[in-house]
C-alpha cells in the first residue's frame, strides 16, 4: 500500500503562535494574556488544575471557542471570522477530544473516511486505503467494519486520533485523550501517541499523565486560573517548579 | 445442594408433563397469572366474571350484526329490507350499491378506471420508498414519474384522455393525494424549519420562530377556510389557483410547522461533541448537518414523526369543510340520497377500515425501520 507521508520541510513560521489572546465567558475571564509558540515538530503538554482554561485555550487553536482579544495563527493563517480561514485552518488541525466523539451511526471506515472525502475531495477509494494504513497504525485494522459502540473505550479513542490523522494534519490537538479511559486502556492510547510523537508530529496534549509528558514533551506548559505561569522543558519542570501554585499542583498530583 | 434444586420448579419453564408428579392444571403458566390477577379475591372475581359477561355478549351483539343478520343486497335502491331490520343487522347493501361513489365520489363514472390506476401507483410509490435499497437518487425520479403519470390520469387531456376537471375528483385518490404529498413536501420544509430555528443568523430564526408558532397556533380548518375563501380575493382579476391545490398547500403549511417540532426535538437530543468532532474535521455546516447530525436527530424521533404524519394522514379529512370531496366526505354523501338516508354507520365503517389499513401501515412499517436502524447499537 502506497500512502505518501507528510513532507518533513521545516516552516519558516511557527505551527502555532498565540499572542496576547484573552477570552470571557460573559463577565468571567477565562483566558487571561495567553502567549504561546509551538513550532513544527515540538510536542507541549499542558497541565494544571480544573477550570484552568487548558481546554478553553486548546479550542480556540481550531477556533472551537472565539478569542475576544489578541492574535492566534496557525501555520502562519491568521485566525479570524473569516470562514474561509477558519476552514483552512481546521483542514491542518486535528482534535482529539476527551469523549472520543465518534459518530455513532457510521461504521469505523465510514468515521474515518467522511472528512476525507468531503472536505479534502479524496476519491473514495484513497480514502479507504489510508483509512486503513492509519487503523494499523493504532493496531485495529480488524475493526474497520465495526460501529464505534461496539468498541471498547480504548479502541474508540485509537480510531478517533486515526479519523483525525486521515485528515493529515500538521497539527494535533488533543484534550485530556485518556481521562474518560480505564487504567488498563491508558496504556494502549498513550502508546499510540508516543509513536505519533516519534514521527514528528507537531502536537499539543492536555494531559495529566506525567509519565506521557517526560516521555515525549519538549516543554510543559503550567496553566493556572486563566494564566500561563510557568513553560519550561520536563526535566526543570518537575525538578524545580519556579512557582508556588506549580509545586502545589505537582505535590497534588503525583501524590507527594 | 442437588436437594434443594431437586424440589425447586421453576415457574417459567411449568408445563402439564405427564408422569411428573406434583404438577396440575393449576401449574400451566396461563392458569397460575389469571389465579393470581384475576381471581385473586371475592370481589376480583366478581368483576372479572362480569366483564367476561360483557365482552362475550358485546362480541356477539357485534358478530350477528355485522355478519349474521346483515343484509348484504337490496334490489336497485329499493332499502326496505335494510330498514326492516334497523338496529339488528347491518346494511353492507350500502357499501355494495355506493362503492364506487364513496371510492372515486363524483369523478365520471365511465372513467373510474383512471383513479383506481392512481391508487395503484400511490400503493406501489409507497412500496418502493419503504425498501432500503431504494433510497437514492433514484426515489426521486421514481416519485417524479408518479407525479406526473398522476396529473396525467387525474386531469386527462391528454393521449386522448378525456380532461376532468378537479371539482369533480373525489374519494380515495382525493385523500392520498392531500396526505401523501402533504407528508413528502412537509417533511422536507419542517427540516429547514427546525434548522432555522436554531440557527445562529437571528433574522432566519425569528422567522421561522414566527411561523412556526403563528401557524400551530391556529386550527387546520381557519387555515383551510382562509386558503380556500381569502387567499383568492388576494389573486388579481381572472387569475384562480385550484381549490384542492390551495388545501394543499394549506396542509403543508400547517404539517410543516408542526413536524418542525418534532424535528427540533430530536436535533437538541444530539450531545455537543458531535457538532465539534465535525467542526473539527473542517466538515461545512451542510456537510455536519446533512451527514452526522440530521441521521441521528431523525433516527430518534421516527415515533413522534410517525405519530404526526399519522394524524396529518387523518386530518386531511377536514377538507370537507371547504367541499373537496375526500374518501370521508364521500362516505357521508354517500348517505344522503333519501333512500339510503340512516345508513351512515355502515359507510363510516367502511372508510374507517381504510383510514385504519393505512396508519397502522405506517406504524407497523416505523416500528421495523426503527429496528433496523438501531441495530448498530447492540453489540
Ligand atoms: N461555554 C462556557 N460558558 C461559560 N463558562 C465556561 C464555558 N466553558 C468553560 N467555562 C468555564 O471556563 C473555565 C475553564 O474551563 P476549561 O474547560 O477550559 O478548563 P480546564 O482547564 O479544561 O478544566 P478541566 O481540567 O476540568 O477540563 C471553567 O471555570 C469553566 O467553568
Ligand atoms: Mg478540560
Amino acid at each position: 500500500m502506497v500512502v505518501p507521508q507528510p513532507v518533513k520541510s521545516v516552516s519558516p513560521h511557527p505551527m502555532i503562535e498565540m499572542r496576547h489572546v484573552h477570552k470571557w465567558f460573559g463577565e468571567f475571564h477565562v483566558l487571561r494574556d495567553i502567549n504561546l509558540t509551538v513550532n513544527q515538530g515540538q510536542k507541549v503538554v499542558v497541565c494544571g488544575p480544573s477550570g484552568s482554561g487548558k481546554s478553553t485555550m486548546i479550542r480556540c487553536i481550531n477556533r472551537l471557542e472565539e478569542h475576544q482579544d489578541g492574535q492566534i495563527f496557525v501555520d502562519g493563517i491568521e485566525l479570524t471570522n473569516d470562514v474561509k480561514n477558519i476552514e483552512a485552518i481546521r483542514r491542518e488541525v486535528g482534535m482529539v477530544f476527551q469523549q472520543f466523539n465518534l459518530f455513532p451511526h457510521l461504521t469505523v471506515l465510514e468515521n474515518l473516511t467522511l472528512a476525507p472525502i468531503w472536505v479534502r475531495k479524496v476519491p473514495k477509494k484513497e480514502a479507504e486505503e489510508t483509512a486503513m494504513y492509519f487503523l494499523e497504525r493504532v493496531h485495529i485494522p480488524e475493526q474497520a467494519h465495526k460501529y464505534p459502540g461496539q468498541l471498547s473505550g480504548g479502541q474508540q479513542q485509537r480510531v478517533a486520533i486515526a479519523r483525525s490523522l486521515c485528515m493529515r494534519p500538521k497539527i494535533m490537538l488533543f484534550d485530556e485523550p485518556t481521562s474518560a479511559l480505564d487504567p488498563e486502556m491508558i496504556k494502549e492510547v498513550l502508546d499510540v501517541m508516543i509513536e505519533l510523537a516519534q514521527d514528528g508530529m507537531t502536537m499539543i496534549v492536555v494531559t495529566h499523565e506525567m509519565g506521557f509528558a517526560r516521555t515525549v514533551a519538549d516543554s510543559i506548559v503550567f496553566m493556572d486560573r486563566g494564566e500561563i505561569v510557568e513553560s519550561a522543558p520536563p526535566q526543570e519542570f518537575f525538578a524545580h517548579p519556579k512557582t508556588d501554585r506549580a509545586r502545589l499542583f505537582l505535590s497534588q498530583i503525583l501524590g507527594h | 445442594m442437588s436437594d434443594t434444586q431437586s424440589h425447586y420448579t421453576s415457574p417459567t419453564f411449568a408445563g402439564p408433563k405427564a408422569g411428573q408428579p406434583g404438577r396440575s392444571f393449576a401449574d400451566i403458566p396461563p392458569v397460575k397469572w389469571a389465579r393470581a390477577n384475576l381471581f385473586n379475591s371475592w370481589l376480583n372475581t366478581a368483576l372479572t366474571l362480569l366483564l367476561i359477561y360483557f365482552i362475550v355478549k358485546y362480541a356477539i351483539d357485534l358478530v350477528s350484526w355485522g355478519l349474521i343478520n346483515a343484509v348484504w343486497e337490496v334490489p336497485g335502491n329499493d332499502t326496505r329490507a335494510c330498514r326492516d331490520i334497523r338496529g339488528i343487522g347491518a346494511c353492507w347493501a350500502l357499501i355494495n350499491e355506493k362503492f364506487r361513489f364513496i371510492m372515486f365520489a363524483t369523478y365520471p363514472y365511465e372513467e373510474h378506471w383512471r383513479p383506481a390506476l392512481v391508487i395503484v401507483i400511490f400503493l406501489a410509490l409507497y412500496v418502493v420508498s419503504a425498501m432500503r435499497r431504494f433510497w437514492n437518487r433514484k426515489l426521486i425520479a421514481i416519485w417524479l414519474l408518479g407525479l406526473v403519470a398522476i396529473g396525467v390520469l387525474m386531469w386527462g387531456g391528454v393521449f386522448g384522455l378525456r380532461y376532468v376537471g378537479q371539482e369533480r375528483w373525489g374519494g380515495l385518490p382525493i385523500t392520498l393525494i392531500l396526505s401523501t404529498f402533504g407528508i413528502a413536501i412537509a417533511f422536507p420544509l419542517s427540516i429547514l424549519l427546525a434548522l432555522g430555528r436554531r440557527s445562529d443568523m437571528p433574522a432566519i430564526r425569528v422567522m421561522c420562530v414566527t411561523y412556526i408558532e403563528l401557524i400551530r397556533g391556529v386550527p387546520l380548518v381557519s387555515l383551510l377556510f382562509m386558503a380556500s375563501v381569502m387567499f383568492p380575493l388576494f389573486l388579481p382579476e381572472g387569475v384562480t389557483v385550484d381549490k384542492l391545490l390551495r388545501a394543499q398547500v394549506a396542509i403543508i403549511m400547517f404539517a410543516a410547522a408542526y413536524l418542525a417540532e418534532v424535528v427540533r426535538g430530536g436535533l437538541q437530543a444530539i450531545p455537543k461533541g458531535q457538532y465539534e468532532a465535525a467542526d473539527a474535521l473542517g466538515l461545512s455546516y451542510w456537510q455536519k448537518t446533512v451527514f452526522i447530525i440530521l441521521p441521528q436527530a431523525l433516527r430518534l424521533v421516527i415515533p413522534p414523526l410517525v405519530n404526526t404524519f399519522i394524524g396529518l394522514f387523518k386530518d386531511t379529512s377536514l377538507v370537507l369543510i371547504i367541499g373537496i370531496f375526500d374518501l370521508l366526505n364521500a362516505a357521508k354523501t354517500s348517505v344522503n340520497e333519501p333512500a339510503w338516508r340512516g345508513f351512515g354507520v355502515e359507510a363510516y365503517i367502511f372508510v374507517a377500515i381504510f383510514y385504519f389499513v393505512f396508519c397502522f401501515g405506517m406504524s407497523k412499517y416505523s416500528q421495523d425501520l426503527e429496528v433496523e436502524l438501531s441495530r448498530h447499537r447492540k453489540r
